[in-house]
């Protein structure tokens, strides 16, 4: 009788969970798997957006980069005043190891390069009339992220050096696993513009001339032309510069101010990244050059007299600061919500100008030409010459707080805050976290 | 299950035989005063059948026969069992009980303690009852010995952590598993931002009878795969037959901050402030009347602080920031509880109120709820019941530590700048420094609803007197609102008009398990086999809304929201199913074995890792029951104790073993990333734990006490691995690593006096020595604190060690703050100094966490009158205060300064820790340095109460049976060497399994006086 009872209860027991096992298979709801992410042609887009994405991430072209290359050539012309310490040391270019922003981006730009393989390992996968496009696109983003990178971890490119100077990791392949590959070694500088080169040389040929807001022929033709400029190969620089004008495709806004804080790409825009109320990623431009009451924190980025004493009384570029907070801002990016122009016609004219200057040459329209085109358009009279140096004083006023600063003077061997060009101040730690990751990387000088 | 169960009770009911039932009757009386006992409890063993006496101490009992066992228990009282033989009365003298021979709740299971091989500290209700806390864990801080409880900061509902026997994990949880009324509840983070929420807090602490924690192997290896982390079992009240009692408690107070920080006040901020301008522009060549001078931007900061006027000349104190942030808070709290029962029912209910207005401004909280535990023979053999719990808090919240918004972060404003401006309204920035968060407190507010409804149904059925199966089911219902809304001028809404989120989080968890027990007396052995089965699963269900552009602040509802900017929605689950069993003999009560193993399946893991097996075994040797001691008049009890065993750790996310992409936005196209690499053989982490132990009882166990010794090593961690970010990711789920607890505990209970003054002390003392073996290959560091946090995981060295660069003071000759190099690559002289913060290496600067913890308590009464004395502290943590690189910088920035920091040098030759200040420059402002670090170690007196119990010859005329009132005081007097406001702190933005010992902003804790009344009927 006992056994009987002790039998059915052990049955009752068995019955109770037996049909479970099955129920320790459940699927996540909000993730797929790898396999499942890059098995049809959508999922492969979809991948590339998540690219474009990453490329407007903080760290990135959301904003910090083109924040940082400002910060670190303040040279009295703007005050970092805000209360976070990362943007703080590069503005006083006092960076540590373990600087956050210097992390940021590091982490931001190898996670974007990371969605850009994955996509160009998976070309097989799309429609044979979008394969193309869709490397284009993917190289255009890689190239853009390495040129962020190899600008602000590796001392400057030399025009007249073999460039053999440390630059970052390239990494060509996405990432499926953890091993003892995953531990890269930085290339040299020249390995990594050669890249970049590569990228945008392939970029330019395979993507269609008109992509809407995504990257075009023109934006990797552009982005070729500033990565050009940067290595001081100016027939190069010009060419392309030049192919994106003459293609008529963009053209200039009629007042510098329209330029700024708008919801959808201007005539002017080759590239923005895109932002609305409804997906705004993380744009940080606004955040820190604005005031509370555009949606910036406590406008932390003040503009000095400095800079204002660059302009003419009358220039509308100068008319577009304002005074907020106590101090002048900058009215480029003064507005949450808005697209962040990243690369704009007006450059292009710029990097053809000097170019033809440098080059003695007037391939599209002579320099001045090109120069009056800016300068009337801010307001101002026309000129009849102009040198190299005031051509690149145009330069400073047409893109200030553009991201540009820091890098032209590493191009043009300037000095900022008493510091040369080529100082290992300007040049940002690998991130410190990154050292600890990864023995094999060797940090920069001075950290 | 439930089903079967039916068929089984029908079936063996109608099989059974009945036993030849008698009655016995007797009186119950205490050995000392010769006065009846009232209501303790006789019952015959191993079956249902039981009373309890009455006013008069007397009972009547029916029995099955001659040979049948009565136990008669009552709470303080040693228990007894006797054979009742022939005989038909039955007089019982009780003597006062000592901790050896109490009962305590094991895993699926109660035991006597004198029989136990683990280690389980029990904590009784009554210790818990009358503290004015909001979560359960407070009032058991200091009560367990080798249990670290620390509430973050002094935030109302502020999230407690618990370290049973040090900290078992990096990545995965380190809190112990929470079993309520047999059903493990898991303590999930529900908060749907900010700051979590603590679930405990839901808990009605006047409900509760004891709370054992579950803490060697042996004790815990029966919850598996759930319990590496200890267990802490908490068992609320039922009620007894034949006593009926009413019983209402009213309790009220008031709260204070246990301390402050000093601040500079206005005087001493303008000529700090001026004079780092003037040695800023001395530094840079530039005049001090130069417009462009860092002299000319001070006095212009002054200006606008002021409110745009020159009144900082006057150098008035405009606003004491920090008493703007802090004030009186009140608690009260009331329960109402009825419980007794008949010959079958028995039943407990009651209904609770309870508030608490925070020390902080705008922070509160409010709790109401309700149990129902009700118990019944359905017929001798079946008993059914239900535990049924209810509760609803609503908490008031402040955002977290890192928030402008966050109060405490007032500290940071001018004391020149008035709060308002002539029209009444708060000053913001530019006029305030930062933005002023006594906005958020007018028009702002966050409210967080969490509804818990607990309910467990469970039938037992006893097949004869040596076989009950028990099946139990449990429904763990969580629903969280958060709601909240910004105004206009508010941080978070003054760019788009106002916002607002609502956001609610569901939580389904389910239970069921079903274990069969067999035990068996026969002569001087005692066995007993249980065997069972358990189902948990888990689901999660959470939306988010965010909206922005409101009308007009009056309207607060998203539907008034002229855009909504942000949304999400998760659902995500997890399942366990496990199987244990357990096996226990014990020969004459001298010879003690115990060994237990379960099977736990996880839905967390690959498919191929998804089991494991917990295997668990222990021994005990009462030497005071062999020959050679039984008769020592000193030593009346000694027992040795060994265990052994391994229990496992899933507490992580769900899914960390699949490589995975997830979805984002770009241009309002939707988009897919690489969002986890796969690590397919992921699987669980493993503790194993060894245990010796040596129980004690002096002069008939006047004095007991307990001492163990334990190893708890952990393997294969589940370690969020840091990979080259060059890959794309930055961590990864490996099973890698080691981590070691050891230590001992010391437990000593005495009753000093006994008599009419009465006087008893109960220690604990714990020593936890805490150190990671290894990480993953090559890796002796994990480092995510950035530059202004300082906690790491290091090879060689306690969980969250603090590591940085060591300060070395200021240079006497120029002011400059200087670290020691401490780096060989640099200099051959570790102790050479540096004035640049790059060149100096990293050290360690020692453990946030404790060495040595625990707790004294003297508890003494006379006449009614009863006074209980509890200390806690701890000893060998450091703190670090990472807001120092803003708030004792030397002036570096101008928030407000510790006034400390008007000790800076100011001339060659001053000899100071406080370096030069400079405005706008780094002089040693770099938080992660040891110059912000300091000793943590604190002496707390948690808890005194006052209480006398109103005779009962007084009670007459009110109708009254007993009243008692009360004073009671917790956190009342701190002696600790840390300046900052409260020891006991982690910043709450930052707390992780990693971070302890931080303090950002951080709340002081509450010190709280309550007076209460307590009146039975």
């Amino acid at each position: 009788m006992r056994l009987h009872k002790i039998g059915l209860s052990a049955l009752a027991l068995a019955f109770a969970f037996a049909a479970c096992d099955k129920k320790l298979d459940l699927d996540p709801a909000q993730s797929v798997s790898e396999e499942l992410a890059l098995a049809t042609d959508a999922n492969v887009k979809s991948v590339l957006l998540g690219a474009y994405d990453a490329l407007g991430k903080d760290g990135l072209w959301g904003g910090n980069a083109l924040r940082d290359a400002e910060l670190l050539a303040a040279d009295g012309e703007l005050r970092w005043v805000g209360t976070y310490t990362g943007p703080r040391e590069i503005y006083n270019k006092a960076l540590i190891a373990s600087n956050g922003e210097a992390e940021d981006r590091w982490t931001d730009a190898y996670n974007a390069i990371n969605r850009a393989n994955n996509v160009l390992t998976a070309l097989e996968t799309v429609i044979a009339d979008d394969r193309g496009q869709v490397e284009g696109e993917a190289r255009f983003i890689r190239a853009a992220v390495y040129f962020e990178l190899v600008r602000f971890y590796a001392l400057p490119y030399e025009a007249a050096g073999n460039n053999s100077q440390l630059g970052v990791p390239l990494v060509l392949r996405p990432t499926r696993g953890i091993d003892e590959s995953s531990q890269v070694a930085r290339n040299t500088v020249e390995e990594v513009y050669a890249q970049i080169v590569d990228d945008l040389t392939r970029a330019k040929g395979l993507l269609p001339e008109e992509n809407g807001v995504l990257a075009g022929q023109y934006a990797a033709t552009a982005l070729l032309a500033r990565v050009y400029l940067q290595m001081g190969r100016y027939e190069d620089a010009r060419s392309n510069a030049d192919a994106v004008i003459s293609s008529g495709l963009y053209t200039l806004v009629d007042n510098y101010a329209d330029e700024w804080n708008n919801d959808d790409n201007t005539s002017e825009d080759i590239y923005a990244v895109q932002i609305s109320s409804q997906d705004f990623g993380e744009a940080t431009l606004p955040v820190f050059y604005s005031i509370p009451e555009f949606g910036g924190r406590d406008g932390d980025i003040e503009i000095e007299q400095k800079h204002l004493d660059l302009y003419a009384a009358d220039d509308a570029r100068l008319a577009l600061f304002y005074e907020g907070a106590g101090a002048v801002r900058s009215g480029k990016w003064r507005n949450q919500y808005r697209n962040q122009p990243i690369i704009r016609l007006a450059e292009m004219y710029l990097i053809r100008a000097e170019a033809n200057l440098r080059l003695g040459g007037m391939v599209g329209a002579t320099p001045v030409d090109d120069y009056n085109i800016l300068h009337t358009r801010a307001g101002l009279t026309a000129v009849a010459s102009i040198t190299l140096e005031e051509l690149l004083l145009e330069r400073r006023r047409e893109l200030a707080h553009e991201g540009h600063r820091i890098h032209d003077v590493k191009r043009l061997h300037e000095s900022v805050d008493g510091l040369a060009y080529n100082d290992p101040k300007l040049v940002f730690p690998i991130p410190a976290r990154e050292i600890g990751a990864n023995p094999k990387l060797q940090q920069n000088a001075g950290y | 299950m439930k089903r079967f169960l039916l068929i089984l009770c029908v079936a063996c009911g109608t099989l059974s035989g009945l036993w030849a039932q008698r009655s016995i009757s007797g009186v119950v009386t205490d050995a000392a005063t010769g006065d009846p006992l009232i209501g303790a409890t006789v019952a015959v063993k191993n079956t249902n059948a039981g009373t309890v006496t009455a006013a008069d101490g007397t009972f009547t009992l029916s029995v099955p026969g001659d040979d049948a066992v009565v136990r008669i228990s009552y709470t303080g009282y040693a228990e007894q069992s006797i054979t009742i033989g022939a005989q038909a009365r039955l007089d019982v003298v009780m003597e006062l009980g000592t901790l050896i021979d109490e009962v305590v709740v094991v895993g699926y299971g109660r035991q006597i303690r004198s029989t136990l091989t683990g280690n389980i500290a029990k904590v009784d209700g009554d210790q818990l009852r009358a503290m004015p806390v909001v979560a359960l864990e407070q009032a058991l801080q200091g009560q367990a010995a080798g249990v670290y409880i620390e509430t973050a900061n002094g935030k109302v509902g502020a999230a407690s952590r618990v370290r049973v026997r040090g900290v078992g994990s990096i990545n995965a949880g380190t809190e112990p598993l929470y079993v309520i009324d047999g059903i493990p509840i898991a303590k999930e983070q529900e908060n749907t931002a900010g700051g979590p929420l603590n679930p405990l807090a839901d808990l009605n602490f006047n409900d509760i009878a004891s709370i054992e924690v579950l803490k060697d192997a042996s004790a815990k290896a029966i919850y598996g795969s759930r319990g590496s982390n200890g267990v802490i079992i908490i068992t609320t009240k039922t009620g007894r037959a034949g006593q009926s009692r009413i019983e209402l408690d009213l309790q009220a107070g008031t709260s204070e901050p246990t301390g402050r920080r000093e601040f500079l006040r206005a005087s001493e901020f303008i000529d700090l402030f001026t004079e780092a301008a003037n040695n800023s522009d001395d530094i840079e060549g530039v005049a001090y009347d130069d417009p462009n001078s860092w002299t000319d931007f001070v006095m212009r900061r002054f200006t606008r602080y002021s409110g745009r006027n020159d009144s900082w000349m006057e150098r008035v104190d405009r606003t004491d920031w920090q008493e703007e942030a802090l004030r009186q808070g009140s608690v009260g709290n009331s329960t109402l509880a009825f419980s007794g029962g008949h010959d079958k029912v028995r039943y407990y209910a009651s209904g609770n109120y309870g508030f608490t207005k925070g020390i902080l401004v705008s922070n509160d909280l409010e709790k109401y709820g309700g149990r129902l535990n009700l118990d019944f023979d359905a017929t001798s053999r079946l008993k059914v019941g239900v535990n049924f719990s209810l509760s609803r808090t609503l908490t008031t919240q402040v955002s977290d530590d890192n928030a402008f918004s966050t109060p405490m972060q007032l500290v940071a404003m001018a004391p020149i700048t008035p709060t308002r401006d002539e029209a009444g309204q708060l000053y913001d920035r530019p006029v305030t420094t930062y933005y002023n968060g006594l906005i958020d407190v007018e028009d702002a507010g966050r409210r967080v609803f969490s509804t818990r409804t607990l309910t467990n149904t469970f039938g037992e059925y006893r097949f004869n007197p040596a076989l009950v199966l028990r099946v139990e089911g449990a429904a763990n219902l969580l629903n969280v609102r958060d709601n909240a809304y910004y105004g206009r001028r508010t941080d978070e809404g003054n760019d788009s008009n106002g916002a607002a989120f609502a956001a609610s989080s569901n939580t389904t968890a389910f239970n069921t398990n079903a274990v069969l027990s067999w035990n068996r007396e026969f002569s001087n052995h005692d066995l007993g086999i249980d065997l069972g089965s358990e189902f948990f699963s888990s689901e999660n269900v959470y939306s988010y809304v965010f909206g922005e552009g409101f009308p007009v602040d009056n309207l607060k509802t998203l539907s008034s929201a002229a855009n909504i900017t942000d949304a999400d929605g998760t659902t995500t689950q997890y399942r366990f199913l496990s199987y244990f069993g357990r096996a226990r003999y014990n020969f004459a009560r001298r010879y003690l074995f115990n060994a237990s193993a379960r099977v736990d399946g996880s839905s967390r893991f690959g498919a191929d890792n998804r089991y494991a097996f917990f295997p668990a075994a222990s021994a005990g040797w009462v030497l005071s029951e062999e020959g050679f001691l039984k008769d020592n008049q000193t030593l009346s009890f000694l027992k040795f104790r060994a265990s052994w065993g391994q229990s496992g750790n899933a507490d992580i996310g769900n899914f960390p073993a699949l490589g995975l992409f997830g979805a984002g936005s770009y241009n309002e196209g939707s988009t897919l990333q690489p969002s986890q690499i796969a690590n397919p053989a992921l699987t669980w982490e493993k503790s194993t734990e060894t245990n010796f132990g040596l129980d004690f009882g002096l002069f008939k166990n006047r004095i007991s006490g307990e001492i163990d010794y334990y190893v708890k090593n952990t393997t294969d961690l589940l370690l969020q691995v840091p990979v080259p970010a060059t890959s794309g990711f930055t961590t990864q789920f490996q099973n890698i690593g080691e981590l070691e607890n050891r230590g001992w505990e010391f437990t000593l209970n005495s009753n000093n006096l006994i008599g009419r003054f009465s006087w008893s002390t109960s220690v604990n003392l714990a020593i936890n020595h805490n150190e990671v073996l290894s990480l993953a290959s090559g890796q002796t560091l994990i480092d995510d604190s950035g530059s202004r946090y300082a906690n790491v995981v290091k090879v060689g060295a306690p969980v969250g060690v603090f590591y940085g660069a060591e300060y070395a003071g200021v240079d006497p000759d120029n002011g400059d703050a200087l670290w020691y190099i401490n780096d060989l690559e640099v200099n051959a002289d570790l102790k050479a100094t540096t004035n640049d913060y790059n060149q100096a290496g990293f050290v360690e600067l020692g453990s946030p966490l404790p060495t040595l913890i625990g707790g004294i308590s003297n508890t003494l009464s006379y006449a009614g009158v009863t006074l209980d004395i509890r200390f806690q502290g701890q000893q060998g943590n450091k703190i670090h205060n990472s807001a120092g690189g803003f708030m004792s910088c030397n002036a570096c920035w101008f928030d407000n300064q510790t006034r400390d920091q008007l000790d800076r040098w100011q001339q060659p030759g001053d000899q100071t820790d406080v370096p030069e200040a400079r405005l706008g420059y780094s002089n040693g402002d770099q938080s992660r340095s040891s110059r912000y670090i300091t000793d943590g170690s604190y002496l707390r007196l948690k808890n005194v109460t006052l209480a006398y119990d109103v005779p009962t010859s007084w009670l007459r005329w009110g109708g009254f049976k007993t009243l008692r009132v009360y004073a009671t005081g917790t956190n009342l007097l701190t002696f600790t060497k840390y300046e900052g406001w409260d020891p006991e702190v982690t910043t709450d933005f930052l707390a992780s399994n990693t971070v302890y010992g931080v303090d950002f902003y951080s709340a002081p804790q509450p010190r709280t006086i309550v007076g209460g009344i307590r009146f039975g009927f």
